[in-house]
């Protein structure tokens, strides 16, 4: 099947600053897809060169099959829901929905009947006649997905979309968003910075930083199995473990990981582990947080609620299943 | 070491600071509990300074209007009486009134077509240095007197001048005496003709258009932009769909000075222009050398008038909305 957008060698440089640096990546079809990165790290860029905003420097694009290099975002069948939502303020909601039809010429009754299924769809019908600065967050984000899939793209762009939404609305529109694109069968891109957000909704995942990709894969890949100390210490707070305590438990002088969750903290100092200092605690609610102190060597380590948590300054002894210990393919 | 430093010093101060001496202190404390103080303090002098120079006089222009003039004597009888509107109804004077806001409605047409792109370029592109140049060869006309831009365009334009001479070395005086042979507007040369009146309208009042369009095209975000090409609309379809209704405001605001400049200016028509008399100058002749005050104030009536319809018309047509 042919990929749904295919990058080949794909750079995209503004002057001096190489935001996007020779990536390679396919995206398949109907695949919800993540692009995570730190702020700056290209995601964006590969983003807005999908949608046309932006070409390529070098290398190519092609979007199902077709090269896209020199092709206005105009002529692309591919719809961005824009990160501040870039609704226009002048029209109404159904108007906003129905501009992409309207500007295909499609008659006024027949885009405002299918503007008002898009708007059921997000789950906000009746709101056509409002102007959008009467709207919440959370609604105009809505408005800005139905005004995208109204079009019937073949490729949805999402562009931080719930970085403007407080953390309830958040957790409730990553719900609907991944339910919305397995029923419609869209392919996604997504762009966000937030590692939860991406291993949540994502199918798969690549991991952007200084305008390459460090690492593609499913949430699962990333998250137990990173690649490189960039992508452990980007996705969650894993422990990034040098080479010579490596060395000490698996045998072999690699970088490795281990999450926070993997550690077991016991308070008896006796017996085999790895000496610790608690140095602070952090109440998540679900479990604390502590910031250990192993000899100079910071790690965090998880307690689940219900079980004593060591005070600041107490020594504890950390002990990990081996297995459990994860060797990154980047070399020491 | 340093937190105690810090607490320490916060030990010797009170937690309400003690009233800072003297009448400015007391003033301070006074204004920030009655701000309605402040306010009226600030709006009375430039309310006094409206209401009674600026509305009172329009008051008076407005009682002069329904006086009439005796036509023997040459006495203002202070009846109030429609006559002198009647006088202004006479087809040679109604010829002035559709002279001028023809003029106006084509130069602020004008100004708006050309403004456009530059303020266009100036929000969306023009950054740091750019942006300087372009506010300044914006205002830059403005710092020199009006009447020697008028002058200067009245050398540039007459039958000797530079664009004269310009036309013949591009072999196209061919077009500029086809143009000046056609009725109305033309004439002898650019100088003389309603032509060279009109282009000396819209450079003089081009900045008033282009700095409103500029700062509502500010506003637009660039997303917008975007995302209308995203959704499918061609460049042309953004301007006339996105663009332009957002721009509006600007466009009318701008409109608004270019119109009433016009419709009320008697000096660009007597220096560049026919001998036909353009509002202003009929206002300027009445009171003058005529001396009939009551037909000059209703000469000045009808701007009024038309900028009330055509701001009553704006709104109407929703230019106001997205301010």
């Amino acid at each position: 099947m042919t990929p749904a957008v295919a990058f080949q060698k794909t750079s995209r440089h503004f002057g001096a600053v190489r935001a996007v640096d020779a990536v390679d990546l396919e995206i398949q079809q109907g695949e919800f897809f993540a692009m995570l990165g730190p702020s700056g790290s290209g995601k964006t860029t590969c983003l807005r060169l999908i949608a046309g905003f932006e070409q390529p420097t070098s290398g190519s694009i092609s979007i199902f099959g077709e090269r896209a290099e020199g092709v206005p975002p105009y002529r692309r069948n591919v719809n961005t829901v824009f990160q501040d939502y870039a609704l226009f303020p002048h029209l109404n909601v159904l108007d906003n929905v129905a501009y992409g039809l309207m500007v295909k010429g499609i008659n006024r009754d027949e885009r405002h009947r299918a503007a008002e299924d898009a708007l059921k769809l997000v789950q906000l019908p009746g709101y056509g006649g409002r102007k959008p600065g009467q709207l919440s967050g959370g609604q105009r984000q809505r408005v800005a997905l139905a005004r995208a899939l109204v079009n019937k793209p073949k490729v949805l762009l999402l562009d931080e979309p719930l970085g403007a939404l407080d953390l309830k609305l958040r957790e409730s529109m990553q719900e609907e968003l991944k339910q919305l694109q397995k029923a419609l069968g869209i392919t996604f891109v997504f762009v966000t910075h937030d590692q939860g957000e991406a291993l949540s909704m994502a199918d798969r995942v690549a991991v952007f930083n200084d305008g390459r990709i460090k690492q593609v894969g499913a949430p699962e890949d990333i998250y137990q199995r990173p690649a490189s100390r960039f992508v452990a210490d980007f996705v969650g707070s894993s422990n990034v473990l040098p080479p010579d305590f490596v060395q000490r438990y698996a045998g072999e002088r690699r970088w490795g990981s281990l999450r926070p969750e993997q550690i077991r903290v016991r308070r008896d100092t006796s017996g085999d582990g790895v000496a610790a200092r608690v140095v602070s605690r952090h109440y998540l609610g679900a479990a604390t947080k502590l910031s250990l102190d192993a000899d100079g060597l910071k790690l965090h380590a998880t307690v689940p609620s219900g079980t004593a948590v060591p005070e600041d300054g107490a020594h504890v002894m950390l002990t990990f299943n081996r297995d459990q210990l994860h060797l990154m393919e980047e070399q020491a | 070491m340093s937190v105690q430093a810090v607490t320490g010093a916060t030990d010797v101060a009170a937690a309400i600071l003690p009233r800072r001496g003297g009448l400015a202190g007391s003033l301070s404390d006074l204004l920030w509990r009655r701000p309605g103080l402040l306010l009226l303090l600030m709006l009375g002098p430039p309310l006094l300074w409206l209401g009674i120079v600026y509305v009172g006089s329009l008051i008076a222009l407005l009682a002069q209007s329904f006086f009439s003039i005796d036509e023997f004597s040459g006495l203002i009888s202070r009846e109030l009486t429609l006559k002198t509107y009647g006088d202004l109804l006479r087809p040679a004077n109604l010829d002035i009134i559709v002279r001028t806001v023809t003029m106006a409605a084509v130069v602020t047409l004008a100004s708006a077509v050309i403004a456009f792109p530059i303020a266009y370029y100036a929000a969306r592109y023009a950054r740091g240095t750019w942006k300087a140049l372009f506010y300044l060869g914006v205002m830059l006309p403005l710092w020199s007197s009006y009447l020697v831009k008028i002058y200067a365009w009245k050398l540039i334009l007459a039958k000797e001048g530079i664009l004269t001479w310009l036309f013949a070395k591009l072999h196209l005086s061919w077009l500029l005496d086809g143009w000046l042979s056609l009725p109305v507007v033309g004439g002898n040369s650019l100088s003389v003709s309603f032509t060279g009146t009109f282009i000396v309208f819209v450079y003089v009042w081009l900045p008033f258009m282009i700095l409103p369009i500029q700062a509502a095209l500010e506003r637009v975000p660039g997303n917008l932009v975007e995302a209308s090409s995203d959704l499918g609309a061609s460049p042309g379809q953004t301007f006339r769909n996105v663009l332009f209704p957002l721009a509006l405001p600007g466009i009318v605001a701008g409109s608004i000075f270019t119109f009433s400049l016009t419709l009320g200016d008697y000096i660009i028509p007597q220096i560049i222009g026919t001998s036909r008399l353009f509002i202003g100058q009929a206002v300027y002749a009445q009171q003058g050398t005529a001396g009939n005050i009551p037909l000059a104030a209703a000469f000045t009536v009808v701007p009024v008038v038309i900028m009330g319809f055509y701001l009553w018309g704006a709104k109407r047509m929703g230019a106001f909305d997205a301010l």
